[in-house]
């Protein structure tokens, strides 16, 4: 017999547990994408049960369905629009009174609803008891107790999706009482909403639209076309103000959690007293004035450790598995044949790919330890103690924590980004990320390093890079939000949940999900540039006669000079000159946007030592004598700012949502690197 | 009748607990605002107070944390 197909929406406030719950309902059978024209991230799976096969849609977690933020009119308009057959609200009942001031606008939306009390363990410890049938009934929602890092009431709750799915509309009342006076109001804007706005009734139930109207809401308001319906809101909220004395947006909000504080009045008891617990204990230190900094430094540094430390193991096995499989593929052709296939399939493919590849292992230790930080609710903690310094230069308290993981690699650092609400603090970080020095970068340093400065001066170098990064990254970040991004500074408003255990499966699950976006996504553009790049490094070929009598070194220099990227860098060494660069470093500069690390053998090419690295040794002697340290610190600057690789570029372009924003950061990098080198490189030349 | 004037939530110390009389916002912060449980008469416990950095505080059950230029914008008695 066929399955019956139903839509779940599950909807809630953040830090409910709904991920838990939706992981719970769906297991792996789940997939992320977009909704379309916004960049907030849209859950989606399903769940066969009985005879239902379920589509279950995990909204994004909001506080109200008012149309202030993108988060709350996406969630809105879907379930508007698709109209799913039972809405399920997660709802945290430690925390019941504030949770339910969703739940109750939902329940003016007509759909059928159910109300998932998550984290019921939690409740339970701290003495709640719950009268679920009455409240059921006050509130006409099935209600269901879960734990869903537990996995605790997955069927209890899909028997009451699947309940609440047969129950025929019309039989409940769909309402919350907000009082005589304001009741009043509502049925004369019902009337005249279904006398003149036929084509949103048609859409729209006409109390919630008088609802609506009257907590003016913009999105609502946006839609009526007619001055009659404007008129007599106005006046509605006029007479109501003159009541009330505030707006009647707030007394609409009074009287829900009137509502609210009265259905739980009834039918919550505390057994026990409240006491001060864990939470505020460790809070005492993690928000502590003088140690909060400390402590978040501390747990960077641990995060840093974690995903660069361990993660250089299967980073390793990584790269000899890839080794070995071009050397698998080499043996299709006849030893020491020249085929573009086979170069187009070592080189291009496996090469550029591969080498983005290599820093999976990285990027999900990196996202499994903010995964376990966010889980935990230490997050939060962070954005507070990170709240001023961000906040002089225009960003939020968050903005820090993609930047810290920037100094890693820029690609899960600009995808770290979405924890920032607003559109234009999170476009400013993203442009500014690749100015935290990353790891890639790191080869550069440590060949250049060693190569110009005396031992004493090595360690305080390297610091005086990364620093520069930071400091121009700060200023970078308050210019763009004095221009481009200029705009009201988010006002900081963010709840503290209390601390939680993550649990190892839902970690997991994030880890694994925003892997996979790293993979599939930075994964497909990388792969046709890499093939382009690839093909400019090797094409034109020298003819076989010049390379007549040249070692192997000697040979990859003669065709990388020959090649597209040669000739480029050659063209371009008079622009690069006064920055004391010559074609041979503008080869590497070009070859590099590929991935930074690409710039040491390039240069190793280039100078015909071959590109193993066992030969930097003798890179470093050719490197000192051919350039000054001026040269060489002038080399590392240019790298620290210009151009990001091309993986940062395309996830740029998938953050920001369109080529735009990626162009500009990679136009405006290189330019601001090649002003500050040449300043440095000129005014050093006068000193030295 | 309380005899104290309402003052800004900026000027009240930590432990303190006060309660709301009124947001002076625009719809966008006040709508959020109203969400995480501000309405006027409602309890707020100043768990931290500023000075520097956000405030944090205690309402219906649930700890928040606010920056100083929303604490400006939120009067209370």
């Amino acid at each position: 017999m066929a399955k019956k197909k139903i839509t779940v929406a599950l909807a809630g406030n953040p830090n409910s547990g709904k991920t838990s719950i939706f992981n719970m309902l769906t297991g792996a059978h789940q997939h992320v994408g977009n909704y379309p024209g916004v960049t907030v991230e849209k859950r989606e799976g399903t769940c066969k049960y009985m005879d239902f096969e379920m589509t279950v849609v995990d909204l994004p977690g909001t506080y109200s369905l008012a149309a202030h933020s993108t988060e709350e009119l996406v969630a809105r308009n879907f379930l508007i629009e698709q109209e799913p057959d039972v809405v399920v609200d997660i709802i945290d009942a430690s925390n019941i009174e504030r949770n339910l001031y969703l739940a109750t606008q939902l329940i003016e939306m007509d759909l059928p609803l159910v109300l998932a009390f998550n984290m019921s363990d939690i409740a339970k410890q701290e003495g709640l008891v719950f009268d679920i049938e009455h409240l059921s009934a006050l509130l006409e929602a099935k209600i269901v107790p879960t734990v869903g890092n537990k996995g605790k009431g997955r069927v209890e709750l899909l028997n009451a999706i699947v309940e609440s799915v047969q129950e025929t509309k019309g039989t409940r009342r769909h309402k919350v009482n907000y009082g005589e006076e304001i009741e009043h109001e509502l049925g004369i804007l019902e009337q005249i909403i279904i006398e003149t706005e036929e084509s949103l009734v048609r859409k729209y139930n006409p109390r919630w639209l008088a609802v609506k109207m009257l907590e003016r809401d913009r999105d609502i308001i946006s839609k009526v076309n007619n001055q009659k319906l404007l008129n007599a809101i106005n006046s509605s909220s006029e007479h109501l103000k003159g009541i009330f004395g505030d707006n009647p947006e707030i007394v609409i909000a009074d009287r829900r959690y009137g509502f609210i504080s009265g259905a739980c009045q009834e039918t919550i008891k505390s057994t026990v007293e409240l006491r001060h617990n864990v939470s505020d204990m460790i809070d005492a230190i993690a928000t502590n004035r003088f140690f909060g900094l400390p402590v978040f430094l501390i747990l960077m540094y641990v995060v840093f450790q974690l995903t660069f430390t361990f993660g250089a193991y299967p980073m390793g096995w990584l790269e000899e598995f890839f080794g070995w499989g071009g050397g698998a593929i080499a043996t299709f052709w006849p030893a020491g044949s020249e085929s573009w296939f086979k170069s187009l399939l070592i080189d291009g493919v496996i090469g550029g790919v591969g080498g983005v590849i290599v820093f999976l292992p990285n990027i999900l230790l990196l996202f499994l330890a903010i995964s376990v930080l966010e889980d935990s609710g230490y997050m939060a903690r962070a954005a507070f103690v990170m709240d001023r310094i961000m906040h002089k230069i225009g960003l939020h308290g968050k903005s820090f924590i993609p930047m810290l993981i920037g100094f890693g690699c820029s690609v899960p650092a600009i995808m770290g980004a979405r924890i920032l609400e607003n559109r234009r603090n999170r476009l400013t970080t993203i442009m500014v990320i690749p100015l935290m020095s990353c790891g890639a970068r790191l080869t550069i340093y440590a060949l250049l390093i060693p190569a110009f400065f005396a031992e004493k001066w090595r360690g305080p170098m390297l610091w005086i890079i990364y620093l520069i990064g930071i400091v121009l990254a700060m200023v970078c970040a308050k210019i763009l939000r004095l221009t481009v991004f200029r705009g009201e500074t988010t006002p900081f408003v963010m709840e503290l949940p209390p601390y939680r255990m993550p649990t190892l499966k839902s970690v997991c699950i994030h880890m694994w999900q925003r892997g996979w976006m790293y993979l599939r996504k930075a994964g497909t553009i990388i792969l046709a540039i890499s093939i382009i790049l690839w093909a400019a490094m090797s094409y034109p070929k020298p003819g076989d006669e010049s390379l007549a009598g040249l070692d192997t070194a000697q040979a990859e220099q003669q065709k990388l000079e020959y090649s597209v990227i040669g000739r480029v860098g050659r063209a371009i060494e008079p622009v690069l000159k006064p920055l004391g660069f010559d074609w041979k470093i503008g080869t590497a500069l070009i070859g590099a946007t590929a991935a930074k690390e690409v710039f040491v053998s390039q240069l190793a090419i280039v100078y015909a030592v071959g590109s193993d690295k066992e030969n930097s040794e003798s890179l470093r002697e050719k490197l000192q004598t051919n350039y000054t340290p001026l040269t060489g610190f002038c080399i590392m600057l240019f790298c620290l700012i210009y151009a990001p690789c091309v993986a940062t570029v395309a996830v740029t372009r998938h953050e920001s949502g369109s080529w735009r924003w990626a162009l500009f950061q990679f136009f405006a990098l290189t330019v601001i690197a090649y002003v500050l080198t040449f300043v440095v490189y000129q005014i050093g030349s006068l000193l030295i | 009748m309380e005899e104290k004037k309402a003052r800004p939530l900026s000027r009240v110390s930590a432990g303190e607990t006060v309660r709301l009389v009124r947001i002076d916002a625009g719809a966008g912060l006040n709508s959020r605002l109203t969400a995480m449980g501000l309405i006027p008469k409602v309890e707020i416990k100043v768990v931290k107070s500023g000075r520097p950095g956000p405030f944090v505080i205690s309402v219906k059950g649930s700890k928040m944390m606010l920056g100083r230029g929303v604490v400006h914008k939120i009067l209370v008695i």
